[in-house]
């Protein structure tokens, strides 16, 4: 049985880590874009941002003070039992998004839709969201909490299966250009694209390539790795950097996520996760201790399954990235 | 990085700035600030200038360079702040309230995420003698937090909540900041997006148009969103 308290404890400090602490990856992907950026203005921002992750380091505050909206994602092994269940993780999942806006501190950023009213505290009426998957053999809890920011850069259009790449293409182009001047988006980001699934599944998708993926990994579909790469270039070849300014500092990383959808279409969003691409992960054992990580490894052979049956003799069930 | 190090000038000023330190200021300089600073966002602009309260405090106490932002920040059990870091929000929101806010606080420098449209520029900043600077990347939160010596004042807090309130700050060596509107209204992001535009229609060449259009679509990629 896995104590609540040790979910708890965790849930605290990972809060904390993906507020103050920018991944390895997202930041060796910054370093790579910031060593071939020719943009002077472009260039002098990513200088300034390397210096603000230190920053963050150095004095533990919040890398950007506009938080986000902490959510939360639970990979529960087949076997894990939690002390209370789901309903007691949940409580300490929003307690610990609670005391954590205090903490750290976070900005208080959700409120009311309409009424715009707020606990002050990250918490209310479906927030954070929590999301759930599961793994089979395996008796431990994988929390991961991301915060993610910007109210600019993510879209999504019913495409046609006669749209084709070009047509993804066009639209992948079309939402990086649009958000990416005066840099709405805080690019350069890591650019996640849902293709696929229903409406709901293919934002979910694209959301989750981008947050839930680390930069420079791929999808397992080689045809889909291979677009990745091609669409990272692409977007560093609008001619656009930080800021919107003259570049090609876009995208650090592209990732993309498929579902299976209607026969008629071909729904794709694309999600930007910003500048400030927070998230921390930790695996809790049955015993309560928690080995922390940078990688989500969310996207398992397991979820991305094709078949009515799951067979983990045939398709270990390993994680990646 | 060392390759292309950024030499982009670099000028630092003291509030309440004075005509003659944005006279020197051109769009893509680099600004730092020292002195002291008011917030502003929606709950501020709706209270002060829709609802009519005004300021919460006289220009001679706010100073004249404004910040669209508010802080990450927790009340201390002494009733004290700790202020974490600073983000700017996106201004284009708050243009329609600019004239009445530039008349009631006499503000000469507005700093904020993304900047303005050029009509903004020359209808509401160009008469006010007014500059409008950016925040850099924009997640610079932590280095802009670094700057923050004290918090002088917070005015409204109960009326609107951390999230909202009036912050009045004592800054130092505050930035890095870009010049992105100077006083004759030209404007940094207008001549960058100009040039990025120039190169666009290479971009999308050979990709063919979409099978279905959609209401409220655009072709122009000249175009904006804001
Ligand atoms: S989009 Fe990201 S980097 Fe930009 S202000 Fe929001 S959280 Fe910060």
């Amino acid at each position: 049985m896995i104590p609540i308290t040790a979910l708890e404890t965790t849930a605290n400090e990972l809060m904390a880590k993906a507020a103050i602490e920018i991944p390895d990856d997202y930041l060796d992907g910054l370093r790579a874009a910031a060593d071939v950026e020719t943009g002077e203005l472009s260039a002098f921002v990513l200088q300034a941002m390397l210096e603000n992750y230190e920053a963050a380091k150095e004095d533990r505050r919040a890398m950007c003070a506009d938080t986000g909206v902490p959510r939360w994602y639970v990979k529960i092994g087949n076997e894990a039992r939690i002390e209370g269940g789901p309903v007691e993780l949940e409580a300490a999942l929003r307690r610990a998004t609670a005391g954590a806006t205090n903490s750290v501190p976070l900005r208080p950023n959700r409120v009311h839709p309409l009424w715009r009213t707020d606990h002050n505290n990250n918490c209310g009426i479906n927030a954070p969201e929590i999301e759930y998957s599961f793994h089979p053999d395996a008796d431990w809890v994988e929390l991961t909490t991301v915060h993610k920011g910007g109210l600019f850069g993510s879209d999504y259009r019913m495409l046609f299966p006669g749209d084709g790449i070009d047509g993804i293409k066009k639209f992948f182009l079309d939402t990086l250009v649009a958000f990416g001047k005066r840099g709405l988006a805080c690019q350069p980001a890591i650019v996640g694209i849902g293709i696929g699934g229903s409406k709901d599944t293919c934002m979910m998708l694209g959301k989750q390539a981008a947050c839930l993926r680390t930069v420079g990994s791929h999808n397992p579909d080689p045809k889909i790795a291979a677009l990745e790469d091609e669409f990272k270039e692409l977007g560093n070849t609008i001619g656009m950097g930080a800021m919107g300014f003259m570049g090609s500092s876009m995208v650090v990383g592209c990732n993309i996520e498929t579902g299976y959808c209607h026969t008629g279409g071909m729904p794709v969003s694309v999600h930007m996760f910003c500048l400030s691409s927070r998230r921390a992960t930790a695996r809790v054992l049955i015993d309560g201790r928690a080995e922390y990580r940078s990688d989500p490894q969310w996207f398992t052979d397991y979820m991305r399954r094709e078949t009515v049956e799951w067979q983990p003799t045939s398709q270990p069930s390993r994680q990646s990235g | 990085m060392a390759a292309n190090k950024p030499t982009l000038k670099t000028v630092r000023l003291t509030t309440p700035v004075e005509p003659a330190d944005l006279a020197q200021l051109e769009i893509g300089n680099v600004v730092y600030l020292d002195g002291t600073i008011f917030t502003g966002r929606e709950g501020v602009f709706k209270r002060a200038v829709h609802e009519g309260h005004g300021l919460p405090a006289p220009p001679e106490v706010i100073g004249n360079v404004n910040f669209h932002c508010s802080p990450a920040a927790a009340r201390r059990d002494d009733g004290s702040y700790d202020i974490g870091a600073v983000t700017a929000t996106a201004s284009f929101r708050f243009a329609a309230w600019l004239d009445q806010w530039f008349e009631m606080s006499k503000c000469k420098v507005i700093i904020g995420k993304g900047g303005m449209t050029p009509d903004v520029y020359k209808k509401s900043f160009v008469p006010n003698e007014a500059v409008y600077l950016t925040t850099v990347g924009y997640g610079t939160g932590a280095l802009l937090g670094r700057g923050i010596k004290a918090v002088k004042d917070v005015y409204w807090m109960d009326e609107l909540g951390i999230a909202q309130a009036m912050w009045l700050f004592e800054v130092e060596n505050f930035g890095p900041f870009l010049v992105e509107s100077d006083l004759a209204g030209n404007s940094l992001f207008e001549r960058e997006n100009a040039k990025v535009a120039a190169g666009l229609d290479k971009v999308y060449e050979g990709l063919k148009p979409a099978i279905m259009s959609r209401y409220g679509e655009t072709d122009d990629r000249k175009e904006e969103l804001i």
